[in-house]
Protein backbone atom coordinates (compact mmCIF):
# COMPACT_ATOMS: atom_id res chain seq x y z
CA UNK A 1 0.00 0.00 0.00
CA UNK A 2 2.75 2.71 1.03
CA UNK A 3 4.67 2.11 -2.55
CA UNK A 4 0.97 2.25 -4.15
CA UNK A 5 0.52 5.80 -2.39
CA UNK A 6 4.15 6.92 -3.34
CA UNK A 7 3.74 5.53 -6.70
CA UNK A 8 0.54 7.63 -7.40
CA UNK A 9 1.18 10.66 -5.99
CA UNK A 10 4.63 10.99 -7.98
CA UNK A 11 2.39 9.66 -10.97
CA UNK A 12 0.21 12.63 -10.59
CA UNK A 13 2.85 14.75 -10.03
CA UNK A 14 4.72 13.76 -13.39
CA UNK A 15 1.51 14.03 -15.39
CA UNK A 16 0.70 17.80 -14.29
CA UNK A 17 4.24 19.06 -15.01
CA UNK A 18 4.85 16.67 -17.98
CA UNK A 19 8.06 15.11 -16.28
CA UNK A 20 9.70 11.72 -16.54
CA UNK A 21 8.03 9.97 -13.58
CA UNK A 22 11.82 8.11 -12.72
CA UNK A 23 12.71 11.98 -12.28
CA UNK A 24 10.59 12.30 -9.65
CA UNK A 25 11.38 11.08 -6.11
CA UNK A 26 10.02 11.32 -2.77
CA UNK A 27 13.21 13.70 -1.94
CA UNK A 28 12.28 16.30 -4.84
CA UNK A 29 10.81 19.35 -3.71
CA UNK A 30 7.58 21.60 -5.51
CA UNK A 31 9.99 24.34 -5.86
CA UNK A 32 12.65 21.44 -7.96
CA UNK A 33 9.52 20.75 -9.91
CA UNK A 34 7.96 23.48 -10.83
CA UNK A 35 4.93 23.63 -8.44
CA UNK A 36 3.60 26.86 -7.52
CA UNK A 37 0.86 27.32 -5.44
CA UNK A 38 -1.21 27.02 -7.74
CA UNK A 39 -0.18 23.19 -8.96
CA UNK A 40 -0.12 22.67 -5.73
CA UNK A 41 -3.58 23.29 -4.85
CA UNK A 42 -4.42 21.68 -8.14
CA UNK A 43 -2.08 18.45 -7.04
CA UNK A 44 -4.42 18.29 -3.49
CA UNK A 45 -7.93 18.44 -5.77
CA UNK A 46 -6.21 15.50 -7.51
CA UNK A 47 -5.05 13.61 -4.45
CA UNK A 48 -8.42 13.65 -2.91
CA UNK A 49 -10.01 12.75 -5.46
CA UNK A 50 -7.66 9.63 -5.96
CA UNK A 51 -7.55 8.42 -2.63
CA UNK A 52 -11.12 9.68 -1.28
CA UNK A 53 -9.42 11.92 2.10
CA UNK A 54 -10.03 15.48 2.89
CA UNK A 55 -6.43 17.21 2.97
CA UNK A 56 -6.90 19.87 6.12
CA UNK A 57 -5.86 23.32 4.30
CA UNK A 58 -3.39 23.25 6.73
CA UNK A 59 -1.81 20.43 5.97
CA UNK A 60 -1.58 21.16 2.09
CA UNK A 61 -0.34 24.31 2.91
CA UNK A 62 3.08 23.02 4.95
CA UNK A 63 3.64 20.23 1.91
CA UNK A 64 6.87 21.13 0.45
CA UNK A 65 8.26 17.55 -0.88
CA UNK A 66 6.93 14.52 -2.60
CA UNK A 67 7.97 13.04 0.65
CA UNK A 68 5.65 15.25 2.64
CA UNK A 69 2.96 14.77 0.35
CA UNK A 70 3.15 11.30 0.26
CA UNK A 71 3.72 11.38 4.05
CA UNK A 72 0.91 13.62 4.79
CA UNK A 73 -1.33 11.22 2.54
CA UNK A 74 -0.12 7.46 4.04
CA UNK A 75 -1.78 9.23 7.39
CA UNK A 76 -4.95 10.46 6.08
CA UNK A 77 -5.59 7.37 4.55
CA UNK A 78 -4.71 5.58 7.50
CA UNK A 79 -6.92 7.67 9.43
CA UNK A 80 -10.13 7.30 6.78
CA UNK A 81 -9.02 3.21 7.48
CA UNK A 82 -9.34 3.88 11.21
CA UNK A 83 -12.69 5.72 10.95
CA UNK A 84 -14.11 2.76 8.71
CA UNK A 85 -13.57 0.24 10.84
CA UNK A 86 -14.62 1.95 14.14
CA UNK A 87 -17.97 2.69 12.71
CA UNK B 1 -4.77 64.43 -30.11
CA UNK B 2 -3.65 61.26 -31.35
CA UNK B 3 -5.13 59.20 -34.12
CA UNK B 4 -5.87 55.33 -33.74
CA UNK B 5 -4.90 53.36 -36.79
CA UNK B 6 -6.80 49.23 -36.67
CA UNK B 7 -4.29 46.84 -38.04
CA UNK B 8 -5.55 43.48 -37.45
CA UNK B 9 -8.94 41.84 -37.05
CA UNK B 10 -9.63 38.42 -35.86
CA UNK B 11 -12.92 36.34 -35.42
CA UNK B 12 -14.47 33.12 -34.33
CA UNK B 13 -18.35 33.37 -34.36
CA UNK B 14 -21.50 31.27 -35.44
CA UNK B 15 -20.24 31.79 -38.60
CA UNK B 16 -16.84 29.65 -38.33
CA UNK B 17 -13.10 30.92 -37.44
CA UNK B 18 -11.53 33.57 -39.09
CA UNK B 19 -12.51 36.68 -40.14
CA UNK B 20 -12.69 35.95 -43.93
CA UNK B 21 -15.46 33.11 -42.82
CA UNK B 22 -17.22 35.97 -40.58
CA UNK B 23 -17.00 38.44 -42.72
CA UNK B 24 -18.67 36.14 -45.80
CA UNK B 25 -20.74 34.70 -43.68
CA UNK B 26 -22.09 38.28 -43.23
CA UNK B 27 -21.81 39.50 -46.28
CA UNK B 28 -23.80 36.62 -48.37
CA UNK B 29 -26.52 37.10 -45.43
CA UNK B 30 -25.49 33.43 -44.52
CA UNK B 31 -27.10 32.75 -40.93
CA UNK B 32 -25.22 30.73 -38.51
CA UNK B 33 -28.10 30.44 -36.24
CA UNK B 34 -28.56 26.67 -35.28
CA UNK B 35 -30.24 24.15 -32.73
CA UNK B 36 -28.26 24.49 -29.54
CA UNK B 37 -25.38 21.36 -29.78
CA UNK B 38 -23.61 22.65 -26.63
CA UNK B 39 -26.14 21.23 -24.01
CA UNK B 40 -28.92 19.35 -24.33
CA UNK B 41 -31.45 21.81 -24.50
CA UNK B 42 -34.72 19.17 -24.97
CA UNK B 43 -37.66 21.04 -23.04
CA UNK B 44 -36.23 24.57 -23.32
CA UNK B 45 -38.01 27.43 -24.96
CA UNK B 46 -34.68 29.15 -26.37
CA UNK B 47 -34.08 25.75 -29.00
CA UNK B 48 -31.82 27.61 -31.24
CA UNK B 49 -28.28 29.89 -31.02
CA UNK B 50 -25.51 31.09 -32.68
CA UNK B 51 -22.90 28.50 -31.61
CA UNK B 52 -18.86 28.13 -32.98
CA UNK B 53 -19.25 25.48 -35.18
CA UNK B 54 -16.63 22.58 -35.57
CA UNK B 55 -14.97 24.27 -32.82
CA UNK B 56 -12.06 21.65 -31.06
CA UNK B 57 -10.34 23.05 -28.74
CA UNK B 58 -8.34 19.90 -28.36
CA UNK B 59 -6.56 21.78 -31.92
CA UNK B 60 -5.44 24.87 -30.10
CA UNK B 61 -4.44 24.28 -26.35
CA UNK B 62 -2.92 21.40 -24.97
CA UNK B 63 -4.26 19.12 -21.98
CA UNK B 64 -2.61 21.57 -19.40
CA UNK B 65 -3.66 24.63 -21.16
CA UNK B 66 -7.35 23.65 -21.17
CA UNK B 67 -7.62 23.11 -17.71
CA UNK B 68 -6.96 26.71 -17.37
CA UNK B 69 -9.29 28.39 -20.12
CA UNK B 70 -12.47 28.52 -20.35
CA UNK B 71 -14.58 28.63 -23.51
CA UNK B 72 -14.39 32.46 -23.51
CA UNK B 73 -10.79 33.25 -23.27
CA UNK B 74 -10.67 30.05 -25.44
CA UNK B 75 -12.24 32.05 -27.93
CA UNK B 76 -10.49 35.34 -26.77
CA UNK B 77 -7.41 33.68 -27.96
CA UNK B 78 -7.83 32.35 -31.36
CA UNK B 79 -8.84 35.68 -32.19
CA UNK B 80 -6.06 37.53 -31.13
CA UNK B 81 -3.50 34.93 -32.83
CA UNK B 82 -5.49 35.72 -36.33
CA UNK B 83 -5.61 39.54 -35.41
CA UNK B 84 -1.93 39.39 -34.35
CA UNK B 85 -0.67 37.87 -37.51
CA UNK B 86 -2.43 39.80 -39.30
CA UNK B 87 -1.59 43.07 -38.42
CA UNK B 88 2.41 41.47 -38.63
CA UNK B 89 3.30 42.87 -35.26
CA UNK B 90 6.66 42.85 -33.61
CA UNK B 91 7.40 44.46 -29.97
CA UNK B 92 10.50 45.53 -29.22
CA UNK B 93 11.11 44.93 -25.19
CA UNK B 94 11.10 48.44 -24.14
CA UNK B 95 7.48 48.49 -26.39
CA UNK B 96 5.90 45.67 -24.10
CA UNK B 97 5.48 48.35 -21.26
CA UNK B 98 2.97 50.50 -23.84
CA UNK B 99 1.38 48.01 -25.29
CA UNK B 100 -1.76 46.65 -23.70
CA UNK B 101 -4.76 44.54 -23.67
CA UNK B 102 -8.94 45.56 -23.40
CA UNK B 103 -11.26 42.88 -23.48
CA UNK B 104 -15.02 42.69 -22.96
CA UNK B 105 -17.41 40.30 -21.27
CA UNK B 106 -20.62 40.08 -20.41
CA UNK B 107 -20.64 37.06 -18.69
CA UNK B 108 -16.49 36.01 -18.50
CA UNK B 109 -16.53 31.87 -17.87
CA UNK B 110 -20.13 31.57 -17.71
CA UNK B 111 -19.37 27.51 -18.98
CA UNK B 112 -17.38 26.80 -16.07
CA UNK B 113 -19.17 28.59 -13.82
CA UNK B 114 -22.36 26.82 -14.58
CA UNK B 115 -20.69 23.32 -14.91
CA UNK B 116 -19.06 23.74 -11.52
CA UNK B 117 -22.28 24.83 -9.75
CA UNK B 118 -23.87 22.08 -10.95
CA UNK B 119 -21.64 19.43 -9.28
CA UNK B 120 -21.94 21.43 -6.18
CA UNK B 121 -25.91 22.08 -5.80
CA UNK B 122 -27.27 19.61 -8.19
CA UNK B 123 -25.30 16.70 -7.56
CA UNK B 124 -23.94 17.33 -3.97
CA UNK B 125 -20.42 17.75 -4.89
CA UNK B 126 -18.84 19.91 -2.16
CA UNK B 127 -15.42 20.84 -3.25
CA UNK B 128 -14.69 22.72 -6.64
CA UNK B 129 -11.32 22.61 -8.57
CA UNK B 130 -9.02 24.77 -7.63
CA UNK B 131 -8.53 26.65 -11.31
CA UNK B 132 -12.61 27.79 -10.82
CA UNK B 133 -12.40 31.44 -10.34
CA UNK B 134 -9.41 31.48 -12.33
CA UNK B 135 -11.07 30.02 -15.30
CA UNK B 136 -14.51 32.32 -14.44
CA UNK B 137 -13.36 35.76 -13.78
CA UNK B 138 -14.20 38.22 -16.14
CA UNK B 139 -10.61 39.08 -16.69
CA UNK B 140 -9.02 35.96 -17.87
CA UNK B 141 -9.47 36.43 -21.62
CA UNK B 142 -7.36 39.63 -20.58
CA UNK B 143 -4.55 38.67 -18.42
CA UNK B 144 -4.28 35.27 -21.03
CA UNK B 145 -3.94 37.62 -23.74
CA UNK B 146 -1.68 39.40 -21.78
CA UNK B 147 0.71 36.85 -20.54
CA UNK B 148 0.70 34.71 -23.87
CA UNK B 149 1.93 38.34 -25.83
CA UNK B 150 3.96 39.82 -23.16
CA UNK B 151 1.86 43.05 -23.15
CA UNK B 152 3.09 44.53 -19.93
CA UNK B 153 0.78 48.15 -20.31
CA UNK B 154 -2.71 49.16 -19.42
CA UNK B 155 -4.78 46.04 -19.15
CA UNK B 156 -8.55 46.12 -18.43
CA UNK B 157 -11.84 44.02 -19.02
CA UNK B 158 -15.11 45.38 -19.38
CA UNK B 159 -18.31 43.98 -18.50
CA UNK B 160 -20.77 46.41 -19.99
CA UNK B 161 -22.85 43.25 -20.88
CA UNK B 162 -24.03 43.76 -24.74
CA UNK B 163 -21.86 46.71 -25.19
CA UNK B 164 -19.06 45.47 -23.07
CA UNK B 165 -16.68 45.08 -26.45
CA UNK B 166 -17.38 48.18 -27.74
CA UNK B 167 -16.92 50.06 -24.08
CA UNK B 168 -13.55 47.80 -24.46
CA UNK B 169 -11.74 49.00 -28.15
CA UNK B 170 -12.99 52.94 -27.40
CA UNK B 171 -11.25 52.84 -24.07
CA UNK B 172 -8.30 50.95 -25.53
CA UNK B 173 -8.09 53.81 -28.24
CA UNK B 174 -8.63 56.56 -25.49
CA UNK B 175 -5.62 55.06 -24.07
CA UNK B 176 -3.39 55.48 -27.09
CA UNK B 177 -4.78 58.85 -28.05
CA UNK B 178 -3.98 60.05 -24.79
CA UNK B 179 -0.51 58.36 -24.73
CA UNK B 180 -0.45 55.99 -22.43
CA UNK B 181 -0.45 53.32 -24.92
CA UNK B 182 1.15 52.39 -28.90
CA UNK B 183 -0.81 49.51 -29.20
CA UNK B 184 -3.85 47.81 -27.77
CA UNK B 185 -5.62 44.38 -28.17
CA UNK B 186 -9.07 45.38 -27.80
CA UNK B 187 -12.28 43.52 -28.39
CA UNK B 188 -14.55 41.16 -26.62
CA UNK B 189 -14.97 37.11 -25.87
CA UNK B 190 -18.22 35.41 -24.55
CA UNK B 191 -19.33 31.68 -24.18
CA UNK B 192 -23.08 32.18 -22.39
CA UNK B 193 -24.79 28.80 -24.11
CA UNK B 194 -24.78 27.11 -20.79
CA UNK B 195 -28.12 25.74 -19.43
CA UNK B 196 -28.55 27.91 -16.76
CA UNK B 197 -27.99 31.27 -18.50
CA UNK B 198 -30.12 30.51 -21.47
CA UNK B 199 -33.30 29.60 -18.32
CA UNK B 200 -32.33 33.30 -16.84
CA UNK B 201 -32.57 34.66 -20.50
CA UNK B 202 -35.76 32.91 -21.10
CA UNK B 203 -37.27 34.45 -17.93
CA UNK B 204 -36.86 37.99 -19.98
CA UNK B 205 -39.10 37.10 -22.19
CA UNK B 206 -36.96 38.58 -25.35
CA UNK B 207 -35.26 35.16 -26.69
CA UNK B 208 -36.43 34.13 -30.03
CA UNK B 209 -38.08 30.07 -30.15
CA UNK B 210 -37.26 28.20 -32.69
CA UNK B 211 -39.53 29.50 -36.10
CA UNK B 212 -41.00 26.80 -38.06
CA UNK B 213 -39.18 27.43 -41.22
CA UNK B 214 -35.41 26.73 -39.15
CA UNK B 215 -33.54 27.90 -36.91
CA UNK B 216 -31.16 29.92 -39.22
CA UNK B 217 -34.59 32.41 -39.81
CA UNK B 218 -34.81 33.02 -36.07
CA UNK B 219 -33.09 36.25 -35.92
CA UNK B 220 -35.54 39.00 -37.85
CA UNK B 221 -33.59 42.44 -36.82
CA UNK B 222 -36.29 45.64 -38.18
CA UNK B 223 -38.60 43.05 -39.69
CA UNK B 224 -42.25 43.38 -38.39
CA UNK B 225 -42.41 39.48 -38.02
CA UNK B 226 -39.54 39.16 -35.65
CA UNK B 227 -38.93 36.82 -32.85
CA UNK B 228 -36.80 37.93 -30.45
CA UNK B 229 -33.20 37.68 -29.88
CA UNK B 230 -30.69 34.87 -30.18
CA UNK B 231 -27.92 34.28 -27.95
CA UNK B 232 -24.21 33.53 -29.19
CA UNK B 233 -20.86 33.42 -28.60
CA UNK B 234 -17.68 33.66 -30.20
CA UNK B 235 -14.94 36.79 -29.91
CA UNK B 236 -13.87 39.98 -31.93
CA UNK B 237 -10.11 41.15 -31.67
CA UNK B 238 -8.69 44.46 -32.65
CA UNK B 239 -5.04 45.40 -32.90
CA UNK B 240 -4.86 48.94 -32.61
CA UNK B 241 -1.82 51.52 -32.90
CA UNK B 242 -0.90 54.99 -32.57
CA UNK B 243 -1.13 55.99 -36.32
CA UNK B 244 2.47 57.26 -36.20
CA UNK B 245 3.58 53.73 -35.37
CA UNK B 246 1.87 52.26 -37.96
CA UNK B 247 2.62 54.42 -40.78
CA UNK B 248 6.17 54.47 -39.30
CA UNK B 249 6.29 50.78 -40.15
CA UNK B 250 4.46 50.76 -43.02
CA UNK B 251 1.78 48.83 -41.32
CA UNK B 252 -1.19 47.84 -43.68
CA UNK B 253 -4.12 50.24 -42.07
CA UNK B 254 -7.50 48.68 -42.39
CA UNK B 255 -9.36 51.77 -41.26
CA UNK B 256 -9.05 54.60 -38.74
CA UNK B 257 -10.79 54.46 -35.29
CA UNK B 258 -11.81 57.86 -35.06
CA UNK B 259 -14.51 58.27 -32.65
CA UNK B 260 -15.71 56.66 -29.75
CA UNK B 261 -18.72 57.98 -27.57
CA UNK B 262 -19.75 56.52 -24.18
CA UNK B 263 -23.04 57.70 -22.72
CA UNK B 264 -25.52 56.20 -19.83
CA UNK B 265 -29.52 56.65 -20.05
CA UNK B 266 -29.70 57.05 -16.31
CA UNK B 267 -33.10 55.91 -16.67
CA UNK B 268 -34.57 51.66 -16.68
CA UNK B 269 -32.15 48.72 -16.17
CA UNK B 270 -33.49 47.13 -19.38
CA UNK B 271 -35.14 49.33 -21.45
CA UNK B 272 -33.11 51.31 -23.66
CA UNK B 273 -33.42 55.32 -23.77
CA UNK B 274 -33.23 57.45 -26.75
CA UNK B 275 -31.91 60.80 -25.63
CA UNK B 276 -28.55 59.53 -24.20
CA UNK B 277 -27.80 56.78 -26.93
CA UNK B 278 -28.49 59.77 -29.35
CA UNK B 279 -25.34 61.79 -27.43
CA UNK B 280 -23.25 58.88 -27.77
CA UNK B 281 -23.78 59.13 -31.10
CA UNK B 282 -22.82 62.71 -31.33
CA UNK B 283 -19.80 62.59 -29.14
CA UNK B 284 -18.24 59.61 -31.36
CA UNK B 285 -18.39 61.76 -34.34
CA UNK B 286 -17.46 64.83 -32.42
CA UNK B 287 -14.17 63.19 -31.53
CA UNK B 288 -14.33 61.86 -34.79
CA UNK B 289 -14.49 65.59 -36.36
CA UNK B 290 -17.57 64.06 -38.99
CA UNK B 291 -20.58 65.65 -39.52
CA UNK B 292 -23.77 63.45 -38.97
CA UNK B 293 -23.67 63.73 -43.08
CA UNK B 294 -20.33 62.23 -43.75
CA UNK B 295 -21.83 58.81 -42.09
CA UNK B 296 -22.72 56.30 -45.10
CA UNK B 297 -23.18 53.22 -42.88
CA UNK B 298 -24.61 52.26 -39.57
CA UNK B 299 -23.85 48.67 -37.98
CA UNK B 300 -26.67 48.88 -35.55
CA UNK B 301 -26.95 47.39 -32.32
CA UNK B 302 -30.46 45.38 -34.12
CA UNK B 303 -30.97 42.88 -31.19
CA UNK B 304 -34.10 41.89 -32.99
CA UNK B 305 -36.32 43.01 -29.93
CA UNK B 306 -39.15 45.17 -30.58
CA UNK B 307 -38.10 47.50 -27.96
CA UNK B 308 -34.74 47.32 -29.24
CA UNK B 309 -35.83 47.95 -32.73
CA UNK B 310 -38.16 50.84 -32.67
CA UNK B 311 -35.97 52.72 -29.96
CA UNK B 312 -32.67 52.49 -32.04
CA UNK B 313 -34.56 53.73 -35.12
CA UNK B 314 -35.76 56.95 -33.11
CA UNK B 315 -32.22 57.23 -31.46
CA UNK B 316 -31.14 57.50 -35.39
CA UNK B 317 -33.39 60.11 -36.46
CA UNK B 318 -32.59 61.78 -33.29
CA UNK B 319 -28.97 62.13 -34.01
CA UNK B 320 -28.80 62.36 -37.69
CA UNK B 321 -31.91 64.33 -38.12
CA UNK B 322 -33.24 64.28 -42.32
CA UNK B 323 -29.58 62.26 -43.04
CA UNK B 324 -31.37 58.73 -41.03
CA UNK B 325 -33.42 58.39 -44.15
CA UNK B 326 -30.30 58.82 -46.57
CA UNK B 327 -28.18 55.88 -43.69
CA UNK B 328 -27.55 52.81 -44.81
CA UNK B 329 -28.54 50.65 -41.41
CA UNK B 330 -28.10 47.16 -40.73
CA UNK B 331 -27.82 44.46 -38.01
CA UNK B 332 -25.56 41.61 -38.48
CA UNK B 333 -26.95 39.81 -35.33
CA UNK B 334 -29.16 37.91 -37.86
CA UNK B 335 -26.47 35.85 -38.67
CA UNK B 336 -24.22 35.81 -36.01
CA UNK B 337 -26.38 36.07 -33.25
CA UNK B 338 -25.98 38.83 -30.33
CA UNK B 339 -22.71 37.35 -28.51
CA UNK B 340 -22.93 39.23 -25.71
CA UNK B 341 -19.46 40.71 -24.68
CA UNK B 342 -18.14 39.91 -28.21
CA UNK B 343 -21.09 41.36 -30.15
CA UNK B 344 -19.88 44.98 -30.74
CA UNK B 345 -16.08 43.56 -31.71
CA UNK B 346 -17.84 41.62 -33.86
CA UNK B 347 -19.82 43.99 -35.45
CA UNK B 348 -16.45 47.17 -35.28
CA UNK B 349 -15.22 44.31 -37.41
CA UNK B 350 -18.27 43.59 -40.08
CA UNK B 351 -18.18 47.99 -40.20
CA UNK B 352 -13.87 48.04 -40.47
CA UNK B 353 -14.23 45.62 -43.53
CA UNK B 354 -17.00 46.98 -44.80
CA UNK B 355 -15.46 50.14 -44.85
CA UNK B 356 -12.00 47.97 -46.44
CA UNK B 357 -14.44 46.49 -49.33
CA UNK B 358 -17.04 49.22 -49.85
CA UNK B 359 -19.97 46.48 -49.39
CA UNK B 360 -22.67 47.09 -46.92
CA UNK B 361 -23.41 44.28 -45.22
CA UNK B 362 -26.99 43.41 -45.02
CA UNK B 363 -30.15 42.80 -42.13
CA UNK B 364 -30.66 38.77 -42.91
CA UNK B 365 -33.69 37.61 -42.52
CA UNK B 366 -35.58 40.66 -43.34
CA UNK B 367 -39.10 39.82 -44.66
CA UNK B 368 -41.30 42.66 -43.73
CA UNK B 369 -41.01 46.17 -43.46
CA UNK B 370 -42.75 47.43 -39.79
CA UNK B 371 -44.12 50.78 -39.72
CA UNK B 372 -42.55 51.68 -36.57
CA UNK B 373 -39.07 50.79 -37.71
CA UNK B 374 -39.19 53.08 -41.81
CA UNK B 375 -35.16 53.58 -42.22
CA UNK B 376 -33.24 51.87 -45.11
CA UNK B 377 -31.98 48.33 -43.17
CA UNK B 378 -30.08 46.94 -46.55
CA UNK B 379 -32.78 43.92 -46.61
CA UNK B 380 -31.34 40.65 -46.96
CA UNK B 381 -28.45 41.55 -50.30
CA UNK B 382 -25.37 43.15 -49.78
CA UNK B 383 -24.84 46.43 -51.60
CA UNK B 384 -21.52 47.50 -53.45
CA UNK B 385 -20.43 51.15 -52.28
CA UNK B 386 -17.95 53.15 -51.23
CA UNK B 387 -17.76 54.22 -47.81
CA UNK B 388 -16.18 56.66 -46.21
CA UNK B 389 -17.52 56.71 -43.00
CA UNK B 390 -19.70 54.33 -40.64
CA UNK B 391 -20.60 53.97 -37.10
CA UNK B 392 -21.28 51.06 -35.06
CA UNK B 393 -23.96 50.49 -32.20
CA UNK B 394 -24.03 49.31 -28.66
CA UNK B 395 -26.81 49.53 -26.60
CA UNK B 396 -26.52 47.75 -22.90
CA UNK B 397 -29.06 46.21 -20.80
CA UNK B 398 -28.62 49.23 -17.89
CA UNK B 399 -29.01 51.71 -20.25
CA UNK B 400 -25.35 51.65 -20.93
CA UNK B 401 -24.54 52.95 -24.43
CA UNK B 402 -20.95 52.99 -26.34
CA UNK B 403 -20.80 54.21 -30.16
CA UNK B 404 -17.57 53.74 -32.44
CA UNK B 405 -17.03 55.75 -35.52
CA UNK B 406 -14.96 54.50 -38.09
CA UNK B 407 -12.96 56.07 -41.14
CA UNK B 408 -11.63 54.59 -44.54
CA UNK B 409 -8.27 54.35 -44.41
Amino acid sequence: MADDIERQVIEAIAKKKKLDPATVTVASTFEELGLDSLDAADLMFTIEDTFKILVPDQAALTMKTVGEVVGGVRQLVAQRADGASAS
Amino acid sequence: MRRVAVTGVGAISALGTGAPAFWSGVVAARSGVRRITNFDATGFLAQVAAEVPVYDPTAYYDDTEREMLDRFAQFALVATAEAWRQSGLTLAEGERDRAGVSIGSAMGGAVTQDERYKKLYGEGGTRAHPFSIPRIMNNAATSHISMRYGLRGPAMAMATACAASAHAIGEASEMIRAGRADVMIAGGADAPIAPGIVRCWEAMRVVAPAPADGPSRACRPFSRDRLGMVLGEGAGILVLESWERATARGARILAELAGYGATADAEHITQPGTRSPARAIAIALEQARLAPTDIDYVNAHGTATRLNDITETAILKIAFEDHARKLAISSTKAVHGHAMGASAALEAIATILALGEGVIPPTANYTEPDPECDLDYVPNIARPKPIGAAISNSFAFGGLNAVLAFRRA
